[in-house]
């Protein structure tokens, strides 16, 4: 694992945002080969969207030969609705760059056959050839998408019903009324992100601090789902300092002694030299 | 079985979506060929400003259009995994519905209440140029006249659609003969009427045909208007009152009998006073039906109404305001005399008056100069100004929102302004019918 430790959610926002930069550019995706990209939603990754937003519209970066595959959407909920992750996604992401609708993925939570829209949607990570970099956020109670605690470490797309702290933190999408938030959705499980060459969790704020340290200082364990990363060979927890509040020292100074190493990663690509 | 029939029956099996992936797959192959028209999408990029009814748009935010109506992209990028074929960069500029004229007598040297062969053309050409004022749709409208002129002029023009020929006309106003001696201002006297016995006939009689009229000005103190106002109204014209000294009850039952236009307030009719306020009085009675609105003209040239009268009623009731140019001939026309219904005219500056008096002839401001000229005045936002000048009159004449609004499936009848609201280019159907410069 790798913890990359910021300042705060902006300078933790912009480091994601380099760092997948630097993986599609690294990749050189083409028409033949496609940069596959997970993507979560929620209000975490707003400041890493709007980064990749200001990459396209600077020219560093295009979106034409990359797709997405989303981890969630509420089940039951009209595809218009602005809570939707499919409007999410939209007004955040997808109408200000260059991504093609066809290359973009998320679960539709209104068909009529569920559990085959579960499967058709692995089949259709299958068919991309998997998972490059798959980014996620984490609940204040340690799960990854809606891998719920008790979920299995090793699950797949699935319709789950949302715990009551779920619920309660996206009320305040909702008007605050609980009875408007979806009770069910449809995510990616565990296994699913596990499948992916390369994990990124990003986690900022305070009240994320005591899921980060039993995603990472405590034991693998299905109450806290995120710690099943604890046994992927490539992952990355993005953080800012209030994150980090429930750490112990010693694992800070570790992680923060390296982000010398670290920024690498992040650094601006060169720019080709000028052809004659 | 034959061919065809099993051609006709294996339709049934085959989905609609399943077309749309052989489109996907047909672009592909054959890029050169004819796209549809219902695939062809325009997105207006890097809009200042767009006024919508929950405020102004963020400055990035995209505008899109497809077959002469805004689009929703979010349905077409999901529903339909498209994007746009083409994009226009708007630099900044402010996108707001297209003007709409109310009022309007005429311009550039035509007159439309004159009794020509050729008011179509007269009409068409003044269409052409109000383009460049920001103007979509207008109103032609013609003031007091002997019948005769209504019956040559009213069947030479029809409603109809705007475009790269010019704006689009919406139906005739027709401002009198039905209105008061006392309150003509610049109409000619001889030609005013009365109701006769029989109300809408002796209308239909005068004016002969009410098949391309929006709006008629009368005033209603004229014995026999309630029966008049009333079956307007049932016909779908919008009946305004103006030209009036009448008092505030018999504005109010006219008012409930139909009547919901105004016609440039505080001009011909009687002032507002504190114990019987007149037809100015509507803007705050509380005797308007509910449900339903009083609209009010205003021509914000800085002449025909002081600009702290012109506050007082925007404060008073800014949802109904309308700006109206009352353009007369001269408008767009250089200094000097020129012809307006059956009387002479004289310029003077910004200022008309019946020659040889000091009565007001109307204005020939244009519609973005009014636009300025009211933001300025009331010191109202931005949005304010230009929903005075699109959604108020669309809401007016019902056609809201098809006109007069930026909402998913509304008209693309847009104008590009400047920060200053001058005009830079005028859009009708999503096609560019205006570009200043050109």
């Amino acid at each position: 694992m790798k913890l990359i430790i910021l300042n705060d959610y902006d300078q933790a926002s912009e480091w994601a945002a380099k760092y997948i930069r630097n993986k599609i550019l690294q990749f050189i995706p083409g028409p033949n080969k496609y940069f596959t990209l997970g993507l979560p939603t929620g209000s975490t990754p707003l400041g890493c969207y709007k980064k990749l937003i200001e990459y396209y519209k600077n020219g560093d970066l295009s979106f034409q030969y990359v797709k997405t595959f989303n981890m969630d959407e509420y089940v039951g909920l009209p595809r218009d609705h602005p809570e939707s992750y499919h409007s999410f996604m939209w007004n955040n992401f997808f109408k200000h760059i260059d991504i093609k609708a066809e290359n973009t993925h998320i679960l539709d939570g209104n068909t009529a056959d569920l559990e085959a829209e579960c499967d058709s949607f692995e089949k259709k990570i299958t068919a991309a050839g998997g998972i490059q970099l798959f980014v996620g956020g984490i609940g204040p109670d340690g799960h990854i998408a809606f891998n719920e605690p008790g979920s299995s470490l090793v699950s797949r797309t699935r319709v789950k019903t949302l715990a009551k702290d779920t619920i309660m933190a996206n009320a305040r999408f909702f008007d605050g009324d609980l009875s408007k938030v979806p009770t069910m959705a449809l995510t990616v499980g565990v296994g699913t992100v596990m499948d992916a060459k390369e994990v990124m969790i990003l986690i900022t704020g305070a009240h994320k601090a005591f899921a980060l340290y039993k995603a990472i200082e405590e034991g693998v364990n299905h109450m806290w789902t995120v710690s099943a990363f604890q046994q992927h060979p490539q992952t990355i927890f993005v953080c800012d300092e209030d994150a980090t509040l429930e750490l112990r020292v010693k694992t800070v100074k570790y992680f923060k002694g390296m982000m010398h190493v670290h920024n690498k990663l992040v650094e601006s690509p060169p720019s080709e030299p000028k052809k004659n | 079985m034959p061919l065809l029939q099993a051609m006709e029956q294996a339709c049934g099996d085959i989905q609609v979506t399943a077309i749309h992936a052989w489109f996907r797959h047909a672009r592909g192959y054959f890029p050169g060929a004819q796209r549809e028209k219902t695939l062809l999408a325009m997105s207006m990029r890097s809009c200042g400003q767009t006024p919508t009814d929950g405020g102004i748009h963020e400055p990035t935010e995209d505008l899109w259009v497809r077959e002469g109506r805004i689009l929703d992209p979010e349905k077409l990028f999901f529903d339909e995994q498209g994007y746009a074929d083409k994009h226009v960069d708007c630099e900044g500029s402010i996108i707001a519905p297209g003007f709409i004229d109310v009022q309007i007598n005429g311009g550039y040297g035509i007159d439309f209440s004159q009794a020509s062969e050729d008011v179509s053309d007269g009409v068409s050409f003044v269409a052409k140029k109000i383009l460049e004022h920001g103007v979509t749709s207008f109103c032609p409208t013609l003031v007091t006249s002997p019948p005769e002129v209504y019956h040559k002029v009213l069947p030479q023009v029809t409603v109809h659609d705007g475009g790269p020929h010019g704006a689009g006309v919406l139906g005739f106003h027709l401002e009198g003969p039905f209105i008061s001696a006392e309150k003509k201002g610049a109409h000619p006297e001889k030609y005013l009427r009365t109701f006769k016995s029989g109300g809408l006939e002796h209308l239909m009689e005068v004016y002969g045909s009410l098949d391309d009229v929006a709006i008629v000005t009368l005033a209603p103190e004229l014995p026999g208007s309630q029966s008049v106002v009333r079956e307007l109204s049932q016909r779908g014209i919008t009946v305004s009152l103006g030209h009036s000294a009448a008092d505030l009850s018999q504005a109010e039952e006219a008012v409930q009998q139909g009547a919901s236009f105004i016609t440039h307030l505080f001009n011909a009719m009687l002032p507002f006073h504190h114990r019987d306020p007149g037809i100015v009085g509507l803007l705050t009675s509380d005797r308007i039906p509910a449900g339903r609105a009083v609209y009010y003209g205003m021509i914000a040239d800085g002449i025909h109404t002081n600009p702290a009268a012109l506050r007082i009623a925007h404060r008073a009731h800014p949802s109904g305001l309308v700006l109206v140019t009352d353009a007369i001939t001269a408008m767009g026309l250089p200094p000097g005399r020129h012809t307006l219904g059956q009387q002479v005219i004289e310029i003077q500056g910004l200022h008309a008056y019946v020659a040889g008096t000091k009565t007001l002839s109307g204005s020939i401001a244009t519609m973005d100069m009014c636009v300025r000229h009211f933001k300025q005045a009331s010191g109202c936002s931005v949005q304010e100004a230009l929903e005075a000048a699109s959604l108020h009159p669309a809401q007016l004449l019902g056609i809201s929102p098809k006109k007069g609004k930026l909402d998913y499936g509304s008209d693309a009848d847009l104008v590009l302004l400047d920060e200053g609201l001058n005009v830079k280019a005028t859009y009708i159907s999503g096609e560019e019918v205006w570009r200043k410069g050109q």
